[in-house]
């Protein structure tokens, strides 16, 4: 039985971030996520494939779903090799933004999920990894 | 290298080549006779191996160029064709890449005596094929695209419904993905119909909305500005407990729009924004002779 199964998306268009969130709700209901917790999920990892696009310039997304014994989790890794960010604490705070978006983003998918990981380098790239486990 | 001997072999051979083309064809599974008429398939082996000849003819090799308009024509053609009538990318490229062994044959007992000369206008050849090949195979997948472009142009102006529920009440029931390009057309397409119908309430009705994020709410937060702007009021209904909850998370403030769970709810409070109401036959026949 495998315990783990790993997916790589792309993210180039508008339209992968629909089939983002496909493979996400996808795996959320595999994992017998309630619907509750799988519409959290996925509006997460929708604001952050949204700003993978945005202004990470594009990039690729790691869905994995893994069980470990009676636990069941679903975890997908965004990267990048945009700008990146250079002042985190700003980037997160609800209300910023530089694209004139709401600022709600990054502070909201932080919220709406268990696990919440940001890494980024200026120059290099932002990584983005959620989770959660059942 | 010298001129090529391949144009002069394809004019002395041409209906032999043709011939075990449409073999090499079938048993390379091409053929696909539920999808294409035979003689119509004949008809594009004889077209392509005439312009191939004589692109060949007008010399050079390189498919990319000018004497070799007419084969990129043919192709872009023909996988267009196919792509559209649900031929596999194997099986399109397999109708070039079928051209292989026939041509090798006649190489092969033309040059029977002269095996470097083989080998060069086998190696030729096949380069031209594989090219040719290639070709074909961009040319389906560009025109794979396109279907799939189209189809979902079409699905954007399919669903973009602004129905009339009552004298100045509009609803506007959204479906699926709302953060395309679709969005901007769905809206603009309500704010015009609130001014050309006098419109005093608009329902947004998002029960067929399976996620809504920042992006979504803040283009329904500019819909619902946008229309009080023009003196119509908006409601935002189906908002189910899971987005509710998610919407709260979000940190998005909706308390400025008047929301509720459920499109007949909302009905109901557009309707008594007009001093209008619902009621039952017979309560209101009792009201009037009251
Ligand atoms: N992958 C990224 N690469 C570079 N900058 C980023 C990236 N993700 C976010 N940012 C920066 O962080 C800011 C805040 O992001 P956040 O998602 O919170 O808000 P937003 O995208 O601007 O608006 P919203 O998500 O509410 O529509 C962005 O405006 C952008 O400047
Ligand atoms: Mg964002």
């Amino acid at each position: 039985m495998p315990l783990s199964k790993r997916d790589l998306l792309p993210i180039r268009a508008e339209t992968d971030i629909v089939m983002v969130r496909q493979a996400v709700r996808k795996a959320c209901i595999e994992q017998g996520f309630s619907l509750v917790e799988q519409t959290k999920f996925v509006t997460a990892a929708s604001e952050i494939a949204r700003n993978t696009l945005e202004y990470g310039g594009g990039g690729e997304a790691a869905l994995e779903t893994h069980i470990e014994g009676v636990r069941k989790g679903v975890r997908i890794v965004f990267t990048d090799q945009g700008p990146g960010i250079a002042d985190l604490e700003q980037a997160m705070r609800d209300g910023f933004t530089t694209g004139g978006g709401m600022g709600h983003g990054l502070g909201g998918a932080k919220r709406l999920v268990e696990h919440f990981e940001i890494t980024s380098t200026p120059g290099v790239g932002t990584t983005v990894a959620i989770a959660r486990w059942k | 290298m010298p001129d090529s001997r391949l144009p002069d072999l394809i004019a002395r051979h041409e209906a032999d080549l043709l011939a075990q083309w449409a073999k090499a064809l079938s048993a390379a599974g091409a053929t696909r006779e539920d999808l294409m008429k035979p003689e119509e398939l004949r008809a594009q082996c004889a077209d392509l191996l005439g312009s191939v000849r004589q692109a060949l003819q007008r010399g050079g090799n390189d498919i990319t160029g000018q004497g070799w308009e007419k084969v990129r024509e043919l192709l872009t053609e023909i996988s267009r064709t196919r792509a559209q009538q649900g031929f596999t990318p194997t099986a399109t490229a397999s109708f070039v890449f079928s051209l292989k062994e026939p041509l090798f044959q006649r190489l092969r007992s033309e040059h029977a005596a002269n095996p470097a000369l083989l080998v060069e206008e086998t190696w030729s050849t096949t380069t031209l094929v594989d090219k040719l090949g290639l070709f074909t195979i961009e040319s389906y997948i560009k025109a794979r695209e396109d279907i799939i472009r189209r189809q979902q142009e079409a699905m954007l102006e399919l669903s973009t419904p602004v129905v009339k529920l009552w004298d100045g009440i509009l609803a506007l029931p959204l479906i699926g993905t709302l953060d395309s390009a679709r969005t901007q057309i769905v809206m603009e397409s309500l704010l015009q119909r609130v001014v050309t119908e006098s419109t005093d309430v608009v329902i947004l009705d998002i029960t067929g909305v399976p996620t809504v994020d920042t992006l979504v709410a803040q283009h329904l937060l500019k819909t619902v500005t946008a229309a009080r702007l023009m003196g119509t009021d908006c409601i935002i209904s189906g908002i189910r407990p899971q987005i509710a909850q998610t919407i709260v998370h979000l940190g998005v403030d909706l308390t400025s729009v008047i929301t509720k769970s459920s499109l007949a709810d909302a009905f109901k409070v557009a309707l008594s924004r007009r001093d209008l109401m619902v009621v039952k036959r017979k309560a209101a026949a009792a009201g009037a002779q009251a």
